[in-house]
Formats: structure tokens, C-alpha cells, sequence
């Protein structure tokens, strides 16, 4: 063992550089497919339509677009790291929101109840599914397959045909609608950069403390820089003035639907990399034998899995349903579904289990929602679109299958 | 002799028409290593699959330290510290060393994992075991060679105050110079008073550690013996033929054959 307590290896930023670099070609690609195309389309797009595509409008836009697909994409990374999928999540959403709806706006319940009904209802499905896939063994493809059509039946039923459940409760509208105050964005800004910071400091110098290997100050600074910076140009875009004619309303500051995003982020990337469950849903989806063996109950894990997937999958239909004002039976369908599949790809999951961060739902949400917004902004036709993503989540499982291969070949999975 | 601290009896195992096991005896005594050998097939795999709860016998008794126990699901054998080492490998190639050796028992403090204490403990594990090839143990196991991946099997299944270890073909894959440190781990566990049981094709290495050796043959017992008593003709011909020429050998053996229908029926 070279880990011995007196010549370990202090992690500065040039060792973390040469490090990453290494990571990278051995075929852990991670985030840098994600921020890569991010980079890229979205010089194409100021390219293409320069005043539009950057103003701060368009920007706040993008990140209402893509809240609820970003949202759904991280339950999705739950299931996907099992080595399994579903479907129906779509769906799950639509129909959840259905629940919300029709007890808010046609029973009169006031907005929590509605919410608390409409989570309870995608943890009734995911309950179900899981229990099929865990219990009975069946495929999740097929099981969820199952759920898609069944789900969007129950949603025309809830709505009815041709119909829609407006929603009217100011809070559910607000949620993704409107902004925070410029100052409360810049407060979460310095908790998100602060918090970052102190955390980091605080393992390094435990871990040192305990004669662990441990993040060099330097790095940490480093870390903490560029993050501040990124978030601090991005809040600073979005406190802009944004309206036409601000006398008559004015609209800027940090969307509120990036709080919901950052504070499931934080609670769900806790629960994966922090808690025993969370390593026992790797190990699951890494080798479930061998977790069975150790004593893990692989079911359980699973049930939960699904669970957790689709209970997001309904905070998303709420974050769709708060967008659109009302829900339809399109509520959830068609492209909502492969577009998380797609931004958890795109962002880093692999598809075949074991590799996987709530982080990557948001990473490939966004280059999911600049395509969105980019395409619509060229006009371009939905056909253009439909076929433009298709091809991004191909490319994207391309590369998750290469580096994939690369990684086995260089021992790296 | 001392105490066996495992004691099996009358073991009967079948997967559907297949009878594996037809009452299989077998005692495991601490501070010794006894070799289970047995041509392919015979059943030792899952004699022992059985002993560390991850597929139940059909009937029989488990007696440790002369308590009759029932053994269904893995955390039942790692309670008693009963530890597996499997053939094929139960490792998950996604994550690294240190979260392999704490698979299913993480450590954790106020509901969070303590990766300090983990990591820290794997270090201490794998210094006591003498490992040195290993060059970080926050690798992905993916990128081990066969043999350390033994070697982080073996530790996994001390890093805990384990009793009894079992080995099911430890040496398998591995070149002259990794078998010779892995058979020295073997015999480093018995010396501080494990009880190991020690699956093995390669009599060389049964003769090079083993303590006892007992022979399984058509789903039986066929002798357990003391490695000193016997040579390596007599042991090959028990594997062989489930008897051996001496005399004083096999009574077990003897009667396998002949007894092979009440024992199944
Ligand atoms: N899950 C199972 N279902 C059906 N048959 C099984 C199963 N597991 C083992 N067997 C059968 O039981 C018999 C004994 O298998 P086992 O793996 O215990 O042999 P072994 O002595 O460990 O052999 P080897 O030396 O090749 O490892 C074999 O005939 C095998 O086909
Ligand atoms: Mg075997």
C-alpha cells in the first residue's frame, strides 16, 4: 500500500488536472460530453440568432422549459442506475398532475393537499411498477411499457377528452412562473458558493486529520472560484430587466423553479452518495449477485428506486402543470418522456447501470432545453426538432456505450 | 481433538430432479484449515452456498459451536461471522476497493457513511494482511489484476471479527508466485484461530496448508482425514472413485454407493 500515513500525496490543482485528464481517456468521460455541447450549441445559436437567442428573457425561458424534464430526468437516474428504465415516467407525470388538478380546481383542496396528492399518487405508481420488476422479475421495459399506455388512458380519463383542469392557486403558478426577488438570488448564490466552499475545506481538513489523502487548499479555492463565477455570471444575466416595458410589470431575478431544482439536488445527490442506500443502489446496479450475497436486500433497493423515480416524475407534472396553467391530456407526453431519458444520458448516466449522478439530470437537461429553445428560436419546424434530438440522445448513448467499452479495456468502469 | 465450531449433518441439497448433496457430514474446527476437494460437480460450491445463507439446504442440521442454527439469508452467516469467499468473484466492478470491503455493513455515522473510518480501516485490513501490490485503494475494483481482486475478496471477508472463512477455489486463476501469497494469507487466518475451509482442485495446495481434507464424492462425505495421514494417491483415488485402497481409510466411502437411494428418497 503506498496510502500510508506519512507520504501521501497532497491533491493540488495540477494533480487534479492531470488526474481528470487521465479519468478522461481511460473512458470516464462523466460531465465533459454534457458541457461540452452545452458550449457548443449555445455559441451556434448566438451565432445564428445573436439577439435573441442571448437576452436575458430567452435565458430565464430556457430554465422554465427545462425545469420539469431536468426534474424527471433525476428520478430517471435513480432507475437507470439499476440497469433499468421506465417508460412510463412521462405519463406518471401527466397523470400525477391530473390527481393535483382535479382536487385542487374541481374539489376545491387547498394547494398543499393537492401537491402532497399528486406526490403520494407517482409513489403509488412507482410502488406498483417496482413491485412487478422486483417481485415478479418481469422486465422493467415491458412492466413500464405497460404503465405508458395504462397511465395515459388514466390521464384521459381524469382530464377527459379534449378537455383540460385549469390550475388557478397562485402559489402552484408561481412555482415555475415567476422570480424571486434580485436580492434573494444573489443569497442563494452566496449559500450555494459558501456552503461549497465550506464543505469542501472542512472534509479536506478532516480527512488530513484522520491521515487520509485530502484535497489541497489551492484546489479547493480553484473549485470554488469557477463556481462562483459560473453562477455568478448566470444570476447576474437573470436579475436583468426582462420586460418590455418595466413601468407596467417588471420582471427579473433568479426563477424560482432553480430553488426546487438546487434543493433536489442537494437532498437526492445526499441520499446517493452519502447514505448506505445510496451505495447499495450502485452496488445493485453494478452487480446485483454480489450485492445479494453481501447481504443487501436487492428488491427492497429496487422498489425504492422506482419509488423515488416516480415520485419525481410527479413533481415534475407539477412543474409542467404550474408552466402551462391547466393540464391536458398531453400533460407528459410524447417527447417528455425521452427527454429526460435524454438528459440523463446526454448528462452522464450510463444505460447500463452502475454510473450516475443527480447532477447529470441537470447538466443534459439544459443542453436538452437549449436545443428546445434554440430550434424554436430558428423557427425551425417541429419535425427539425424531433429529429435533432433523436440524434443528440443517440450520439449521447454512442457515447456512453464507447467510453463504456474504452473503460472495460483499460479497467476503469 | 478440540471443539468443531461448525458442524454439519445429514445435508440434503437438489435443484429440481438434480440431487446434489445426499447427506453430507462435515466438522471445521478454529486454528485449522480444512480442504473440501472433489471432482467438478460434486457439490462443494453449493455445500457451501448453503453454510453462508445465500441458497438454504433443502434438509439437514448446521450446528455452530454446538447450537443448532438456521442459516436463510447472508446477514444470518455474517452474524454468526461465517464469510464467503466465492469462485466467481462477488465483487461489483463500479466501485472502489474501500466500498467493496463494507459492502451491505457501510459504516456510517448519525445515518451519513464514515468514508474516513472505512477508508482508514481498509488500509489497516490491507497492511495487516500484508497486501502491497494494491497502488490506491480508492480504485475501481475493474482495474485489479486477478489476483488482488482475491486478495480484496479475502480481506472483505476479515475486516470483520470473522470466525469461520471459506475459500471456494481461492487460487484458481492465479500465477505460481500470487497462489503462493494468497495459500500464505490462508495460513496467516488459521494461525490467529479462524476456522477456514478451503475449496481446492490443486492438491499441491491442499498438501502445502491444508490441516485436514475431506473428499465429497456423488453428494457424500467420502473421508475426512488429517493431511499428515494420507497421501496424494490415496486422496486422488477418493476423488476418483469415492474409496481408497488402505485399509484404514473411508468408512464413510464405503457405504456411499451402496446407500445412494435411501439417501435420496
Ligand atoms: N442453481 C442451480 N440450479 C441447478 N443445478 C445446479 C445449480 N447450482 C449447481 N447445480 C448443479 O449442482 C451440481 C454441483 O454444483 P457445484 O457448483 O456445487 O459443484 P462444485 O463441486 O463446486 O464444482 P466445481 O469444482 O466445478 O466448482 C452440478 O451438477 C451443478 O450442475
Ligand atoms: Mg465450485
Amino acid at each position: 500500500m503506498s496510502a500510508t500515513t506519512h507520504d501521501l500525496p497532497e491533491q493540488g490543482v495540477a494533480a487534479a488536472v492531470r488526474s481528470y485528464i487521465g479519468r478522461t481517456r481511460g473512458g470516464d468521460v462523466g460531465a465533459l460530453p454534457a458541457v461540452l455541447s452545452l458550449i457548443v450549441l449555445a455559441a451556434v445559436f448566438t451565432v445564428l440568432r445573436p439577439s435573441t437567442f442571448t437576452n436575458a428573457f430567452n435565458f430565464s425561458n430556457l430554465l422554465h422549459q427545462g425545469a420539469a424534464v431536468i426534474v424527471i430526468a433525476m428520478g430517471l437516474v435513480f432507475v437507470l442506475l439499476l440497469g433499468e428504465i421506465d417508460l412510463s415516467a412521462g405519463f406518471t407525470a401527466g397523470t400525477s398532475a391530473a390527481v393535483m388538478g382535479v382536487v385542487l380546481t374541481n374539489h376545491g383542496w387547498p394547494w398543499y393537499a393537492s401537491v402532497l396528492a399528486c406526490i403520494l399518487t407517482g409513489a403509488v405508481i412507482g410502488t406498483c411498477i417496482g413491485a412487478l420488476v422486483a417481485r415478479l422479475g418481469i422486465p422493467s421495459f415491458v412492466v413500464t411499457l405497460a404503465a405508458f399506455l395504462g397511465l395515459q388512458g388514466v390521464l384521459l380519463k381524469l382530464v377527459g377528452e379534449g378537455g383540460t383542469v385549469p390550475i388557478r392557486n397562485d402559489i402552484l403558478l408561481a412555482i415555475n412562473n415567476d422570480n424571486m426577488p434580485v436580492w434573494a438570488g444573489w443569497v442563494l448564490w452566496a449559500v450555494v458558493v459558501g456552503g461549497f466552499a465550506v464543505l469542501s475545506v472542512r472534509r479536506a481538513i478532516r480527512r488530513r486529520s484522520h491521515g487520509l489523502q485530502a484535497e489541497d487548499l489551492s484546489l479547493v479555492v480553484a473549485k470554488s472560484l469557477v463556481l462562483a463565477v459560473l453562477l455568478g455570471a448566470a444570476t447576474y444575466f437573470l436579475s436583468i430587466e426582462r420586460s418590455r416595458n418595466p413601468e407596467v410589470s417588471s420582471i427579473k431575478g433568479v426563477p424560482q423553479v432553480v430553488l426546487v431544482l438546487l434543493v433536489l439536488l442537494v437532498v437526492l445527490s445526499f441520499v446517493l452518495s452519502r447514505t448506505s442506500f445510496g451505495r447499495h443502489v450502485y452496488a445493485v446496479g453494478g452487480n446485483a449477485e454480489a450485492a445479494r450475497r453481501a447481504g443487501i436486500n436487492v428488491r427492497r433497493v429496487k422498489l425504492i428506486c422506482f419509488v423515488i423515480g416516480s415520485s419525481l416524475a410527479a413533481i415534475g407534472g407539477i412543474l409542467i402543470a404550474s408552466r402551462n396553467n391547466s393540464i391536458s391530456p398531453n400533460t407528459g407526453a410524447a417527447d417528455t418522456l425521452l427527454y429526460a431519458v435524454g438528459a440523463a444520458v446526454i448528462g452522464g448516466t450510463s444505460l447500463f447501470g452502475g454510473k450516475g449522478r443527480v447532477l447529470d439530470a441537470i447538466l443534459g437537461g439544459l443542453v436538452i432545453a437549449v436545443i428546445i429553445n434554440g430550434m424554436g428560436l430558428l423557427n425551425k419546424p417541429s419535425s427539425t426538432v424531433y429529429m435533432v434530438t433523436g440524434f443528440v440522445l443517440l450520439v449521447a448513448a454512442s457515447v456512453d456505450a464507447l467510453s463504456r467499452r474504452r473503460a472495460a479495456s483499460t479497467g476503469n468502469v | 481433538m478440540a471443539q468443531p465450531i461448525v458442524e454439519l449433518t445429514d445435508i440434503v441439497k437438489s435443484f429440481g430432479p438434480v440431487s446434489v448433496l445426499k447427506g453430507v457430514s462435515l466438522k471445521v474446527y478454529p486454528g485449522k484449515i480444512t480442504a473440501l476437494v472433489g471432482d467438478n460437480g460434486a457439490g462443494k460450491s453449493t455445500l457451501i452456498k448453503g453454510l453462508a445463507g445465500v441458497q438454504p439446504y433443502d434438509s439437514g442440521t448446521v450446528r455452530f459451536e454446538n447450537n443448532v442454527v438456521t442459516l436463510h439469508n447472508p446477514r444470518e452467516a455474517t452474524a454468526l461471522g461465517i464469510e464467503v469467499v466465492y469462485q466467481d468473484l462477488a465483487l461489483c466492478d463500479n466501485l472502489d476497493i474501500v466500498h467493496n470491503l463494507f459492502l451491505g455493513r457501510e459504516v456510517t455515522k448519525n445515518g451519513q457513511l464514515d468514508e474516513d473510518t472505512m477508508e482508514r480501516r481498509a488500509t489497516e485490513t490491507l497492511a495487516a494482511l500484508s497486501v502491497r501490490t494494491v497502488k490506491s485503494i480508492r480504485q475501481h475494483v475493474a482495474s485489479l489484476s486477478g489476483g488482488q481482486r482475491q486478495t480484496v475478496a479475502i480481506a472483505r471477508s476479515v475486516i470483520w471479527n470473522s470466525r469461520v472463512v471459506i475459500l471456494d477455489e481461492p487460487t484458481a486463476a492465479l500465477g505460481v508466485a500470487q497462489t503462493e501469497q494468497v495459500l500464505k494469507l490462508v495460513r496467516r487466518l488459521a494461525d490467529q484461530g479462524l476456522a477456514v475451509v478451503l475449496i481446492s482442485h490443486n492438491l499441491n495446495d491442499v498438501f502445502e496448508v491444508a490441516d485436514q481434507v475431506s473428499v465429497l464424492y456423488l453428494g457424500k462425505i467420502a473421508a475426512q482425514l488429517a493431511v499428515k495421514d494420507v497421501t496424494r494417491n490415496q486422496v486422488v483415488e477418493l476423488i476418483t472413485s469415492g474409496r481408497s485402497g488402505a485399509q484404514d481409510l473411508a468408512p464413510v466411502g464405503d457405504t456411499s454407493a451402496s446407500n445412494e437411494e435411501t439417501a435420496t428418497s
